[in-house]
């Protein structure tokens, strides 16, 4: 028998501190299994956020730093400015990039810098305890919006991927999910995309938004919740090719 | 058995995806826990096609697939045959 599928060298072999269930360790692997294609091991550097990923630095067996909640994209900048033969990315959730980082992203898009950005949005703040983040969609129940997120009340949910495509500076922006084996594997091809953008010199920020599940504070088990983004969240967050085609 | 998964149990954290895509529903939550008292997924490899649906879904990257032969896999579903899968002691 062949061996057709096993762990990533990058994917360091160890236990993850994720919730059962969490897109997170999906998306890690994802990346890894991207940088070992490309062979781009020893080239790349990546930029772990503040959020459940704070550690991702001990799974990704890549050069990583860590960075302030939500500056990834302004250090990553200077990372790729100095060091233009690198492959730099940033790995943000929602928490980190759509809220406190949002100036940040927006302008690193607006410079149009030749960086790759892996934006996991779980529409809650799941590192501090399920609080409503910027993404949360409305009428969802968070620990901070107990009776639903409304419209008058704390305003819309941010559609980072839209905002992003307006600018001028980016090149490639994609939403995808993790909700079923066809859209990992699709997301898989866009992680990729956008790596061999940077690979190629490309002018240009690329951004790929994922739909990942957050079972503990979605209140929901693995499975369901992988269909709530399905059922739900695409409703909100359209998955496609939003701009620059692969 | 044209496929064969192995799980490694111990750093399962039985979120139970492997069980929901299996296209031949040969995948169960163990009864027995593991050290860090999660229930693991646990199978026999009964009608295992090594589609490798389990492992791009699996969050902690610890199912390893083999398949007789590298060629591409057709998996059928057959509907209304409904073949619980039962447990065996995995060996090492």
């Amino acid at each position: 028998m062949k061996t057709v599928f096993e762990r990533t060298p990058t994917l360091k072999d160890c236990p993850t501190h994720y919730c059962p269930g969490c897109g997170h360790g999906i998306a890690h692997r994802l990346i890894a299994e991207t940088i070992d294609e490309l062979g781009i091991r020893g080239r790349t550097i990546g930029i772990a956020p503040v959020g459940c990923a704070v550690l991702a630095y001990d799974y990704l067996d890549v050069d990583m730093i860590e960075v302030a909640h939500g500056r990834a994209p302004a250090v990553a900048t200077g990372m790729k400015r100095t060091n233009p033969d690198k492959i730099i990315f940033s790995y943000q959730g929602d928490g980190d990039l759509a809220s406190i980082g949002a100036g940040e992203i927006l302008h690193a898009g607006h410079r149009g810098e030749q960086i790759t950005v892996i934006f996991i949005n779980n529409a809650v703040f799941g590192m501090t305890g399920g609080q409503m983040a910027p993404t949360t969609m409305l009428e969802q129940v968070t620990a901070t919006t107990p009776k639903g997120r409304t419209a008058a009340g704390e305003g819309y949910p941010l559609q980072v991927a839209e905002l992003l495509v307006t600018l001028p500076g980016t090149i490639y922006v994609e939403r995808c999910a993790l909700s079923s084996v066809a859209q990992v594997r699709n997301t898989k091809k866009a992680i990729k995309h956008a790596f061999e953008l940077q690979l190629s010199g490309a002018q240009g920020l690329s951004l790929v938004e994922v739909l990942s599940p957050c079972p503990t504070y979605w209140r929901l088990s693995p499975a369901k919740a992988m269909e709530w983004i399905e059922s739900h969240m695409t409703k909100v967050f359209p998955l496609g090719q939003l701009k620059g085609g692969r | 058995m044209a496929g064969k998964i192995v799980i490694n149990s111990e750093r399962c954290k039985g979120c139970g995806l492997c069980v929901v895509v299996c296209p031949r529903k040969t995948i169960v939550i163990s009864g027995i826990s593991n050290k860090n008292g999660y229930f693991p997924a646990q199978t026999d490899n009964g009608d295992c096609t090594g589609c490798a649906a389990c492992a791009v879904v699996c969050p902690e990257a610890i199912i390893e697939v083999l398949r007789e032969g590298s060629g591409r896999v057709i998996v059928a579903i057959e509907p209304g045959k409904e073949k619980k899968p039962t447990l065996t002691k995995e060996k090492a």
